[in-house]
């Protein structure tokens, strides 16, 4: 009986997860009001992320398959629920702020916030499906649905991103399906013609799979959904798309997507370590992620535009979470799931930082943005911080995820990705703050072009909740959260 | 290992319909008009559909008739009419600034089944397959995929992109009926949902591209570098 409450308390933590959002939806197009979309927007954010919360805290350990099979409660999951659920609240508290700004758009606001809350709904369905071909179809419709929200603007810019960003992602998700069906032509090959497709199905079937069978359809998983999540060299589309859309939809796209769809190739990482060639997949994982810090750093180097260094930053800490996932292990995923929420906050962080810059200046471009610190002592120097914390500096949890992703990298047999992180790591962050350096410390902007934006509170206060987070993440790592990680490391992923 | 036993009848009827799909896709290579394009992917639908259908009556599986129906309504009927009204609105006829001609991109797209048929022999010896067919499914879905992929890197028309995608699904479509008849049914259903939504959206982002950008091709796309 007491099962069953705690399974009907599951099922309705789920529900009030998916239902807010979808309400938000409906009323926000029923009511068409700019003023109050925003309002239902946040409210629908605010239920969501206490949801997620809570879900966190009663899931059991091991993972749940509920909902007649299609629903399961994985640690894994749960966790990305909860960066999902985060940054779309963040997201929201911002836009209300950084979207009063753009002047021109306010009639189609409500638009805006009804696309917003469909995002945040698909990417809250995603983690939680147990079939991994209704997986593949959300993570689908969060490309369909975000692509709106970067072309919102209608400037040429973001058409073209927006055109360029569902182009690429649905080419290299096809490749994912083209795996999936694989896999699932594996399954048969042991179950029989007609079986569930489940991750635990899958698991289950993995050993008795001829391994070459399992490598071709992993390999083409990982570059599908490495499209995705923006791994290079299948990255060409995001800095495009992180950098043309709103400060907010930037944020989410960066914070919350790529966790989401990282997901996927973990778990199949998991389907192939029950197969036996773990390893080989973990490597190919591992050089993917250091292709990607690889890339990242040099783009971040010579790059003159705000918003896209955040984006080129976002494929650096994509990579560095397929390092940490792919060295595995419990250090490697431990780091890699502490750097999932750290980059989440951080990178949101800096999305608002330069959301607030872009139109204080007018500007994308970081040559327009000169001396922010007198001009905007508080939003500048916060965002000056913010990079200090998303370059891996103490004492900022991104230094401890990354710092723990790499002992468990040094544990493991693909030691040189872990030199070669370390150096690349250094590389990025003297490049970064170069960037910084130049705009709080450099030249005086010409005079004419200084900018004269107020930030009211809607704009700071973001800023300065994120960097709070980062901070007492840098200070203290739960235990709490060290025994999850590592029974997520323990019971297998998916 | 195929799931169901095959007579030979049934066998060669699947081999000529996998075939025929693999042909028409030729066609799309071997053509600059996008209508052309369009037609020959409508005829590739129907092709799959009747597939559908034909593995539905031999392995008893009832639900492909259904299926069937819905590729040849979807995918065969509805998709194409919206790619081609797009075609007509946007009034480009043909592709413009294509990498290579018809001849050359033919012969590359030879080699690319050759290379399939490589990767799927590979496979079917590891795999011990004792039935020629689910080799042949393999290279025809793996030679599709990669064709598709060839006709997004060669041709630079937002249209065209569509329909390089769209002939990639159809690939895996066509593979997944004759190696995995059983998929749930549900999933098929979806899929098939969510490639009509992605035309919808694909057919919204042009004409805001044709507004707002003013061009369609991906070479004049350039805004955005670095």
């Amino acid at each position: 009986m007491r099962c069953r409450n705690w399974l009907v308390e599951m099922i309705s933590l789920i529900a009030i997860l998916w239902v807010t959002p979808t309400a938000a939806i409906i009323l926000i197009l029923l009511l068409n009001r700019p003023r109050i979309a925003e309002y239902l927007n946040l409210i629908s954010a605010i239920i969501a992320f206490g949801a997620a919360v809570t879900l966190l805290l009663i899931a059991p350990a091991r993972s749940l398959v509920l909902g007649g099979g299609y629903l399961v409660l994985a640690p894994l999951g749960n966790w990305v629920e909860l960066c999902v659920a985060l940054v779309y609240l963040l997201a929201s508290l911002y836009a209300v702020g950084y979207m009063r700004l753009l002047r021109k758009e306010q009639p189609r606001l409500p638009l805006f916030y009804a696309l917003m809350a469909g995002f945040a709904l698909t990417m809250l369905v995603a983690p939680l499906m147990n079939n991994p071909g209704l997986y593949w179809i959300v993570i689908d419709l969060t490309t369909i649905v975000s692509a709106f929200l970067v072309g919102f603007e209608r400037e040429p810019e973001s058409v073209e991103a927006a055109w360029k960003y569902i182009v690429i992602v649905s080419a290299g998700l096809s490749l994912a399906l083209l795996g999936i069906v694989i896999f699932y032509w594996g399954g048969t090959l042991h179950l029989g013609p007609v079986y569930a497709m489940t991750w635990g199905n899958l698991t289950a079937s993995a050993p008795m799979m001829p391994k070459s069978l399992l490598l071709l359809a992993f390999l083409l998983v990982l570059v599908g959904f490495g499209t995705k999540v923006g791994l290079a060299p299948m990255h060409t589309w995001l800095p495009d798309a992180h950098s043309e859309g709103p400060a907010p939809v930037s944020a989410m796209l960066s914070a919350a997507l790529l966790n989401t769809a990282m997901l996927g190739i973990v778990r199949f990482l998991g389907v192939l370590q029950a197969g036996g060639v773990g390893l080989l997949g973990r490597t190919a994982l591992v050089v993917l992620g250091a292709l990607s810090l690889f890339l990242a750093a040099f783009f971040i180097i010579r790059q003159t535009g705000a918003k896209r260094l955040m984006a080129y930053s976002s494929v650096e800490h994509m990579g560095i979470v397929a390092l940490g996932f792919g060295f595995g292990g419990v250090l490697g995923v431990a780091g890699a799931m502490y750097h999932m929420l750290n980059h989440s906050l951080a990178k949101s962080h800096m999305f608002f930082g330069s959301g607030n810059m872009v139109r204080a200046y007018g500007s994308k471009d970081m040559g327009a943005m000169r001396s922010i610190l007198s001009f905007y002592p508080i939003s500048g120097s916060l965002w000056l911080l913010g990079a200090v914390a998303i370059t891996g500096a103490p004492p900022f949890g991104l230094f401890l995820s990354e710092i723990t992703i790499m002992r468990g990298g040094l544990q493991g047999p693909n030691a040189w990705a872990v030199w070669l992180m370390g150096l690349l790591l250094i590389l990025i962050f003297i490049a970064f703050l170069n960037h910084f350096r130049a705009m709080a410390f450099g030249d005086e902007p010409e005079s004419g072009a200084e900018p004269t934006l107020k930030l009211s509170l809607w704009n700071t206060l973001p800023l300065g909740l994120t960097l709070a987070a980062v901070l007492l993440l840098g200070f203290w790592w739960p235990s709490a959260l060290w025994r999850f990680f590592a029974t997520a490391a323990h019971r297998g992923l998916p | 290992m195929l799931i169901f036993h095959l007579g030979p009848l049934a066998a060669s009827v699947f081999s000529l319909l996998a075939i025929v799909a693999l042909v028409l896709s030729f066609v799309m290579l071997g053509s600059h008009w996008l209508k052309n394009h369009v037609y020959s992917f409508a005829a590739e639908s129907w092709v799959i559909a009747f597939l559908s259908a034909a593995v539905g009556y031999y392995s008893h599986y009832e639900e492909l008739y259904f299926i069937a129906i819905l590729t040849a309504l979807f995918r065969g009927t509805l998709l194409p009419y919206l790619v081609l009204r797009l075609v007509d609105r946007l009034g480009i006829e043909r592709e413009f600034t294509p990498l290579l001609k018809p001849a050359s991109s033919m012969v590359i797209g030879a080699f690319l089944v050759i290379f399939a048929y490589g990767v799927a022999e590979a496979l079917g010896s590891r795999l011990d397959l004792t039935t020629g067919i689910a080799v042949l499914a393999l290279t025809c879905m793996f030679s599709l995929v990669l064709i598709g992929f060839l006709l997004m890197v060669l041709r630079s028309e937002a249209i065209s992109h569509i329909l390089g995608l769209l002939v990639i699904e159809n690939g895996i479509f066509l593979g997944s009926q004759i190696l995995v008849p059983g998929m749930p049914l549900l999933l098929e259903l979806v899929i098939l949902f969510d490639l009509l939504v992605i035309v919808m959206t694909f057919g919204i982002l042009v004409r805001y591209l044709k507004v707002h950008a003013g061009v369609t091709s991906s070479r004049a796309l350039q805004k955005l570098v670095g």
